[in-house]
This record gives C-alpha cells, sequence and structure tokens, in this order.
C-alpha cells in the first residue's frame, strides 16, 4: 500500500528531486536570490471535491499563495498527506492528479513529502498540510505595517465564491447555483502588480475570515483606521442570493483565488490596471482608503447610505436562522 | 432579488431621511423600540440610525430568541445531549451561546456528544429516521415564525409513527412579550413599537390590536429591509405627531390582519400555553411560551427525558434587563465591550449578533458619542 | 430576527414541495405551511418552509408610497419649516 502510493506520488508529481528519493530535497538557489520566503498551511475541506477545484489544487494554491503575497516568488512545495484507513485510491489519485497539476500551471515543485494512514474516524478522509519555499522578489518590501491614511484598498476580484461555493454542497443545506470556488494561484497576478508598481506597501489573500478579516490585520498593524464603500465591493449575484438564504455575509466568506492590495493613492490606477490586464483580476475594483484613526477601526460606507463597522468575525460564519 | 432589491433603495432612503427629519417636531423625542433583531440587524448592517434626525431614538428591542432564551434551558439541552445520550439536532444559532460555567453546546459537541447543527427541523427528522436505534431530540426555539415549522414536523413525525423523535419545546410568543415591556415601563420611556415583520405574516396583525389600544403605544409592523424601516418610523412619527394610537401595516405586502391561518391551525393543534415562561433579561412572563400538547405528549423531549429546569441568574454587573426594556443603552452597561464582548458575552444582549449589545458592538460603535440613558 | 427572504416558485413538487429561485439560486423548500401556491409566486421562505406569500399589488402599492415620500419631502424641506 504505502508502495502505491509512493509510486503515485512519483508519477504525477515527477521531478527531479522526488525521483533522487532522499529524505529531504537539496535545493539550488537562483544565482540572484536574496531573501528566503516560506509559508505552511494545513488543508481540512469538507466535502473534498467541490465545484471549481478539491482539496488538492486548494493545497497547492493556498500555498503558493501564501508565499506570494508575502513578496515571494514560490518555487518549491512539500506536500504532506494525513489518509483515514480506507480512503479509496482513486480518489487520492484525483487529488494526487489535481495538485500536480495546479503546481505545473503555479510553476513550483513539490520536491519532498510524507504520508502517514491513521485509523478509521482519526481524519476525515484527507488532511494535506504543504509548506512553499520561494525567494522574495529583489526590492519588494509587503508589510500591512507600512499602510499610511490615505493609501488605496483594492481587491482582486468577487467576494464569497469559494466559501459560498462550498456551502452550497453541503447537505443539509443544499441549493443549487452556477458558484464554482475561486480556488487559484495568485503568484502570476502578484508578479504583474509588482511588476508595475515595486512600491506596494502589502498584499494578503482573504482566506478564512474574508475581507473583513484582511481590512482589520491591515488597521491594526498599521494602526489606522478604513474607509471602504460597499458598492465598489464586487460581489456574484449568487453569492449575494446565498448569502440572504443562509443569513451569512460577503465580507466574512472565504476566497482562494482573491487578494487585497493597499498601495499609495497616485500608485492605484497602475495597480489596478494591472490587476485588470490579468485574468485573475479582471473584477479588480478600489474600494477604500486607509485613513487617521487610532481606534483603528474598519467602517464601510453602505449602498443604502448609511454607515457601519466591519469587525473581526467572531468565530465560524455559521448560518443562522435568527 | 425582486422585493428585496427595490427596498434597499439609498436615493429613497436619503428622501425619506429628509421627510423624517422634517416632520420631526423639534424639541421632542421619537423613543421607538424595535421588537425584532431582524429589525435590529437591518437598522445596523445598513447604518440607518446614521440618516435619522437625533431626536428619533432607536431602542433595541428583546426580539430575538436566541438572547431571551434562558441559560437554564440551555443547561436543559446540553444535559439531554450528554447525560441521555441523544443526537440532539439544533439550529447553528444556539450553538455557540454559552450556558453554565461558560459551557456550550459546541463545547459539549467537541467532548464528544452527539450534537447536530441543521439548516431546517424537517432535517431532524431525516436523522431520527436515519438513525432508527437512537434517540433523536429537536432542541427548537424561535418566535411564531419558526414555530409552524416545528409543528409540521411533529405532525408528520406522528403520521409516519417514527418512534425515536421528540422536541425540547422552547418557542415563545411575541405579544405577550411587548405587552408586558410596555406594562412594565413606568416611565413611559418609549413612544412606539416597530413590529415584527415574519412574525406578523404568520399571526396577522389582529393579535397587536388589544394591547395598543389598552397601552396607548402605537405600533407599525415593518418589514425587515432597510426601507421598510424607515418608512415604518415615519409612519409612527405621523402617528405620534397627530395623536393618533393604531396598529399601523407597513408590511402590508405579506401581513394580513388574520395572517397565515393554515400556520395557526397546525400551531394550535401541536402546542398549549404555558401558564409562564422564564425570558432571559426579562424574568417570567406568564402565557408567553409553547409547550408540546397532550395529543402529541410523545413527541415531547420534557417528558420523555424527564428535563429538570433550573432557572440561573446573569451577574449583576449586566444591565440587559434595563436595555431590553429601553430602560438603557448598551455604551451605559458597566461591562459593556469590556467583560462583556461578542467572544465572552456575559448577558442576553450580547449573545446573538441580533442582540442589541451584539449589533451595536460590531456595527455601531464608530458613532459612540456620549450616549446618555433617558433618566 | 426570522431570517426570511422571498423567492420566486419556478416549479411545484410532489408532496407538497417546490422549488424556488432567488438571485441565480435555487432551493427546495417545502409548503405544508401554506395552500394554493403557483409557480410564478413570490413566497418568504424560512428555514425551508414557505410562511407566506408576497402580494405583488402590495407591494407596488408600497414602493408608490415611499417614493412619494421621499419626493414630497424634498420639496417641502426646501419651501416650509418643520411645525414647531
Amino acid at each position: 500500500m504505502a508502495q502505491l502510493i509512493e509510486q503515485l506520488f512519483l508519477r504525477h508529481f515527477d521531478n527531479p528531486w522526488l525521483r533522487a528519493q532522499n529524505d529531504g530535497a537539496c535545493l539550488s538557489l537562483p544565482p540572484d536570490a536574496g531573501r528566503i520566503v516560506m509559508a505552511t498551511d494545513c488543508h481540512v475541506v469538507s466535502p473534498l471535491f467541490f465545484p471549481g477545484g478539491d482539496i488538492g489544487s486548494l493545497a497547492v494554491h493556498g500555498t503558493v499563495n501564501d508565499v506570494a503575497v508575502a513578496g515571494g516568488r514560490p518555487l518549491w512545495l512539500s506536500a504532506a498527506f494525513i489518509l483515514e484507513e480506507g480512503f479509496p485510491l482513486a480518489d487520492l489519485e484525483r487529488i494526487v492528479v489535481s495538485m500536480a497539476e495546479a503546481a505545473r500551471a503555479a510553476g513550483v515543485a513539490i520536491v519532498t513529502g510524507d504520508t502517514k494512514v491513521v485509523e478509521r474516524g482519526k481524519c476525515d478522509g484527507v488532511f494535506i498540510n504543504t509548506t512553499g519555499v520561494g525567494v522574495a522578489v529583489p526590492g519588494v518590501t509587503l508589510d500591512p505595517a507600512n499602510i499610511r491614511p490615505g493609501d488605496a484598498i483594492i481587491v482582486s476580484g468577487t467576494l464569497g465564491d469559494h466559501g459560498m461555493a462550498i456551502m452550497s454542497q453541503r447537505e443539509s443545506l443544499s441549493f443549487e447555483s452556477e458558484l464554482r470556488s475561486d480556488s487559484a494561484a495568485l503568484n502570476g497576478l502578484v508578479d504583474a502588480i509588482l511588476a508595475a508598481v515595486p512600491g506596494v506597501r502589502a498584499l494578503r489573500d482573504p482566506t478564512r475570515g474574508g475581507l473583513a478579516a484582511v481590512l482589520n490585520e491591515f488597521a491594526q498593524a498599521a494602526g489606522c483606521g478604513i474607509h471602504v464603500r460597499e458598492s465598489a465591493i464586487p460581489v456574484r449575484p449568487e453569492v449575494t442570493a446565498s448569502c440572504e438564504l443562509l443569513g451569512l455575509d460577503p465580507l466574512y466568506v472565504a476566497n482562494e483565488g482573491k487578494l487585497v492590495a493597499a498601495c499609495a493613492p497616485e500608485d492605484a490606477p497602475r495597480v489596478l490596471d494591472a490587476m485588470h490586464a490579468h485574468p485573475l483580476g479582471r473584477d479588480a475594483s478600489l474600494i477604500g482608503y486607509a485613513q487617521i484613526d487610532e481606534r483603528c477601526f474598519v467602517q464601510m460606507e453602505t449602498a443604502f447610505g448609511g454607515r457601519r463597522m466591519v469587525d473581526w468575525l467572531t468565530g465560524e460564519q455559521l448560518p443562522r436562522i435568527c | 432579488m425582486k422585493y428585496v432589491d427595490e427596498f434597499r433603495d439609498g436615493t429613497l432612503a436619503r428622501g425619506l431621511a429628509q421627510t423624517i427629519t422634517a416632520e420631526a417636531r423639534p424639541g421632542r423625542t421619537y423613543r421607538l423600540m424595535e421588537f425584532c433583531g431582524g429589525h435590529t440587524h437591518a437598522i445596523s448592517r445598513y447604518g440607518i440610525a446614521d440618516l435619522l434626525p437625533s431626536s428619533v431614538q432607536l431602542i433595541h428591542g428583546p426580539g430575538c430568541p436566541v438572547c431571551v432564551l434562558p441559560i437554564g434551558r440551555i443547561d436543559a439541552a446540553i444535559a439531554l445531549a450528554r447525560e441521555h445520550n441523544v443526537i440532539l439536532c439544533s439550529y447553528a444559532d444556539t450553538l455557540r451561546v454559552p450556558a453554565s460555567k461558560g459551557v456550550s453546546l459546541q463545547h459539549v459537541r467537541a467532548a464528544g456528544a452527539d450534537v447536530r447543527m441543521v439548516y431546517s427541523c424537517a432535517d431532524a427528522l431525516r436523522i431520527a429516521q436515519d438513525n432508527p436505534s437512537r434517540e433523536v431530540v429537536f432542541f427548537a426555539i424561535g418566535f411564531e415564525t419558526t414555530t409552524p415549522m416545528t409543528a409540521a414536523v411533529v405532525m408528520q413525525a406522528a403520521a409516519m409513527g417514527v418512534r425515536n423523535f421528540s422536541v425540547f419545546c422552547n418557542h415563545v410568543l411575541t405579544p405577550p412579550a411587548m405587552s408586558h415591556i410596555l406594562e412594565s415601563e413606568s416611565d413611559a420611556a418609549l413612544d412606539g413599537l416597530i413590529g415584527p415583520a415574519h412574525v406578523s405574516t404568520v399571526i396577522g396583525s389582529r393579535p397587536y390590536e388589544k394591547f395598543v389600544s389598552e397601552s396607548g403605544c402605537p405600533v407599525a409592523i415593518s418589514g425587515f429591509e432597510p426601507l421598510d424601516v424607515m418608512q415604518s418610523i415615519l409612519m409612527l412619527v405621523r402617528q405620534l405627531n397627530d395623536g393618533r394610537v393604531a396598529v399601523e401595516n407597513q408590511f402590508q405586502r405579506a401581513v394580513t390582519r388574520d395572517g397565515n391561518v393554515k400556520a395557526q391551525a397546525m400551531m394550535a393543534k401541536v402546542f398549549s400555553l404555558r401558564e409562564t415562561f422564564e425570558w432571559r433579561g426579562l424574568g417570567e412572563i406568564p402565557a408567553s411560551a409553547l409547550r408540546i400538547a397532550d395529543d402529541f405528549a410523545d413527541f415531547d423531549a420534557e417528558r420523555r427525558f424527564a428535563v429538570g429546569y433550573r432557572s440561573v441568574a446573569d451577574p449583576k454587573a449586566c444591565e440587559c434587563a434595563s436595555i431590553l426594556r429601553g430602560l438603557k443603552r448598551p455604551a451605559d452597561c458597566r461591562v459593556f465591550g469590556t467583560a462583556c464582548t461578542p467572544d465572552h458575552p456575559i448577558g442576553a444582549c450580547m449573545v446573538s449578533s441580533e442582540g442589541a449589545c451584539a449589533a451595536h458592538y460590531t456595527y455601531g460603535r464608530h458613532a459612540v458619542t456620549a450616549i446618555t440613558s433617558p433618566n | 430576527m426570522c431570517l426570511a427572504i422571498p423567492a420566486r416558485v419556478i416549479e411545484l413538487l410532489p408532496d407538497e414541495r417546490a422549488c424556488v429561485e432567488l438571485g441565480g439560486v435555487k432551493k427546495e423548500i417545502s409548503l405544508s405551511l401554506l395552500d394554493g401556491v403557483c409557480v410564478g409566486d413570490y413566497v418568504i421562505v424560512h428555514v425551508g418552509f414557505a410562511i407566506g406569500r408576497i402580494d405583488p399589488q402590495e407591494a407596488e402599492q408600497t414602493l408608490a408610497t415611499l417614493a412619494d415620500m421621499a419626493a414630497v419631502s424634498e420639496d417641502e424641506s426646501l419651501l416650509t419649516p418643520p411645525l414647531a
């Protein structure tokens, strides 16, 4: 069995480092490399296969994106699998193929990995941890602490697609829609943004906790407030409608292929142009600005014309009846 | 979304706000309580308070079933899951509420109890059918909006002869709570009530008529969209200016005088009135809640498992009782935003996002400038 | 708050059930609390059940009243100061 699994990984992830079959991968940095960027993420999702992706592609995209928004060009990934006893091999192969495709498309190699099988009931099918290593893009420092009052806040596209696509698959909530997860590798988009404006202050991908969490992280790190306009925040009608049905707020729903950028106001048009020219940034929108506020509040002008706070999410967002 | 988007139009809202400002008389205040958490949510989420003149004050009422559910009832649900080894099915709203010793249903689930989140009570019945060897209890909460479906499912379970399904009934009634708040007013802190939307779709507008004429407090039944709320505020301002006291119905598109007669008949069949019921923050209110009727006693979890009830008081520092009656505002409470936050709620009003304090904490803190209590 | 939302009935199904649509999202619901529902009706959906129907004429009427209330005021607020 173990051998079978090893063969599966070798076949699909195929690269010189894996082929060497050592305990670890010995990697040579590009000649001009300066600092290293490293990120890790555990991936747990139910269902494992969903419209627009699966746990495999998600495990690649999630970590590639974490490296990319930290200002790194992702080069290598590790992949560790925890498998539940009895997990169908065919499903595992589907996941591995999907990971391999996602890694290839993102230009990264999966160079080392591990597999453990646990007793039935000790894990939900499969859990995947990936760690990514990349080299820092020279001359770029991405840090939300650099955000200043007046800076523009830009999102790269529609919000809530991933979370609501997953939600639509939950048995008890079942609703039908064309919604697909936005799961995607953002390193290409980040390259395009940094090429246009190396002085971008901060990038972050609004995964769990959604846009609201990122805006609050930015505000806290920078020690300023943020003011956004609801009408400028792109949300698909299906996401709005399914959120209405379940009592959820798209601002708090997870994304897996979007980023939030903060930049000097004079740089905003170039950041927007760079995003719009990239397939993953077509719906990019300038949603608001940082402002002086020592309470570090994130506030929103509602589409209705009022004002409200956009606070951190308390716990996991669950469907409401009241 | 038809019948939704039209009622969220910002341009109309600004016009309405001007009319309200123009018609609100200088030198007087309009203290209006929105009973329902749905209105509290709309007011907070759309920032309606920002659009109103300062003379119109909105007081967040107790109309959130999660907030007013007494800790003792959640303790009982926890005991069902932990000691009676049932599959306890519940709406997600109740899962996080801390009961005695800060323990929530989420905690006991993490500790191994079989607690399942359902989106509809029909799912709970399905779980019972799928697990014939287990007892399945539906932890029912909610106002009249949420009650008919519990009735429908109990009737369905009876018709199908499902023996392992029962309901832990905590359904509460809106009109008795509204009249309780008005009766306990010593200093007439409220000038008008914004009446519930979907509760009224079920019960109709008639049940409000009696206590409105008795209390002299006008009611405008209001839809849950932001323009609905603003229109209802204007209707109340006009009633108060004209010296009229009536039940007016802004939510005409979904509320009739008689309501949903079929749903009412199903509720009457499956439930009977409790003599009294404790509301968190408000205390005992006579004839304000429902239990499973004798004809359906087999489906009553309280009888099947001999569920005991022990009242648990909120900490003394908590001002929920005054806030729920409109006597104080969240920011008047010493523990608001310090010891009591949505992550660590101490009192009823902080428990769910619809609660007066939680809504203020989550959406309204930016506007806090010297809020004073009326007395 | 009794979270509920109007949705359009697009198909009647056996056993007092129906399929409704809202903003591109479809969901199956129960009609057991409401008699006489037809395809094309807008029903108010709460926890998977229709609890009431939207009356289109009343909705029009409410919107018309809203528009009046919002429009008249602009003139009035310009022309006449509020009564003391």
